[in-house]
């Protein structure tokens, strides 16, 4: 039985045809309407979390299937102490496929280990959040027109960002990619991620000044500097306005460079940018559908039409 | 200094720094096994200054040494047939060990999740490094201290 736990647990030919499936999806929504006629999803969410659960359940719901699930942990059995083992083996015997989101890391696995419908990690702790990254792949490839033979800018905390390493470490699995890391000396990407980098003779560059090679850039991914990362407030405080994209800056960047942000914003993009066409971070929101929808159906072995 | 008799069969483990040799005694499960050991701590060591030694009166294949490669890839397995020593074994590390050490990472699954076995696995053979299967959080010298001793 097929899980997603982490974005490797696919090849890079399956990452291929999951996104043919959902670029297929895109263009025909109506031929996959139905393809999951009968099927539930149980989507238990431990912790809060607005797009991610609500795209999850949207791609089932688009597909033709049904929902069901909790979406904090005083709503289910987590409260009365009952193990995430136990949990899924009781889930494994209402629904076809669970998403679960839990504040533990590795939560997600100890759930496949112990389930008999296929588990779909939708974030544990600051560990492994994978369906981002393939909405993020997913979003480059659509937009970019290819996942090869780029420079991608990863912009703001790239210490504690977990969407950044994760698509780092999944970008590093495709032919020339060039990556640049823009953040301040204190959130800089951490020593296994330029290890693993190094020990593949990929190419990266570390700036502070986003302006020294926005212009450079094909892909600029921008992310929030997380409040919750910091034990010191003055810390954050002093970090948390670091970057801000504007008109000013964009307009130094190429034409056909595009802008994705995981969500939430804060204030490190400017609203201003929102309306320029390179914005790309609400159609990412969309492709994150259209890929979830390409997984559920890849995970529980459903053909397309 | 204190003598311990040779063995006709078994296993002796040498060059064990010292103070280690309990730990490894635990892994190994010999304190539920009936098999003679001896347990030599502190010996003198020309190289070492001051080792431990194990000695297992046992069929030589009867224990499971990948643990041993993990706690110290260092020490000396020596395989001892008719009171001779046969051969010198070579040990790899094992490319998952389960019950030895404990994550550190608070954040992890495995602090609360109750009867959850603590499995890591060999992330970089070349570094030795070890990652917690649940986590990834990589193992450190400092987490292991209180499992063993």
């Amino acid at each position: 039985m097929r899980h997603l736990l982490k974005p490797d647990d696919f090849t890079v030919q399956e990452l291929n045809a999951l996104f043919d499936l959902a670029a297929d999806i895109e263009k025909n929504p109506e031929k996959y309407a139905r393809v999951c006629e009968g099927k539930k999803l149980a989507s238990c969410f431990y912790e809060p979390s607005t797009r991610t659960r609500l795209s999850t359940e949207t791609a089932m719901l688009n597909l033709g299937g049904k929902t069901l699930g909790f979406s904090d942990a005083d709503s289910s059995s987590a409260k009365k102490g009952e193990s995430v083992a136990d949990t899924i083996r009781v889930i494994s015997c209402f629904a076809d496929i669970a998403a679960i989101r839990h504040p533990k890391e590795g939560a997600a696995m100890v759930a496949a280990l112990n389930s008999s419908i296929p588990v779909i990690n939708c974030g544990d702790g600051g560990h492994q959040h994978p369906t981002q990254t393939l909405t993020d792949l997913m979003t480059i490839r659509s937009t970019l027109g290819r996942l090869s033979n780029f420079t991608v800018g990863l912009c703001g905390d790239l210490k504690f960002g977990r969407t950044v390493h994760s698509l780092i470490n999944a970008l590093a699995r495709y032919e020339g990619i060039n990556f640049v890391f823009i953040s301040p000396p204190e959130l800089q990407v951490p020593d296994y991620i330029t290890d693993m980098l190094d020990d593949r003779n990929i190419r990266y560059d570390i700036y502070i000044n986003m302006e020294d090679v926005i212009a450079r850039l094909d892909i600029l991914y921008m992310t929030r500097v997380q409040r919750e990362r910091f034990f010191n407030e003055e810390e954050y405080i002093r970090l948390k306005d670091f970057y801000i994209l504007d008109a000013e800056k964009m307009k130094k960047a190429k034409n056909n460079m595009y802008v994705l942000h995981p969500l939430p914003r804060v204030n490190e993009i400017s609203v201003e940018v929102d309306k320029d066409p390179r914005a790309a971070y609400f159609r990412q929101v969309q492709y994150g559908v259209y890929v979830r929808m390409a997984l559920i159906m890849t995970l529980l072995g459903v053909k397309a039409p | 200094m204190l003598n311990v008799g040779k063995i006709e069969e078994g296993l002796v483990l040498d060059h064990i720094k010292a103070g280690k040799s309990m730990g490894i005694y635990k892994h190994l499960g010999l304190g539920r096994s009936d098999y003679t050991v001896a347990l030599i701590k502190n010996a003198r060591s020309n190289a070492m200054g001051k080792k431990d030694i194990l000695k297992v009166e046992c069929d030589p294949d009867a224990l499971n040494l990948d643990v041993i490669a993990f706690i110290d890839p260092d020490i000396t397995v020596n395989v001892i047939r008719n009171g001779e020593i046969v051969e010198k074994r070579k040990l790899a590390l094992p490319k998952m060990v389960t019950n030895v050490i404990r994550c550190t990472n608070p954040r992890c699954i495995s602090t609360i999740e109750q009867e959850l076995p603590q499995v890591f696995y060999l992330a970089d053979s070349r570094h030795k490094v070890y990652r917690c299967r649940y986590c990834d959080e990589r193992h450190t010298e400092k987490g292991s201290k209180s499992w063993f001793q």
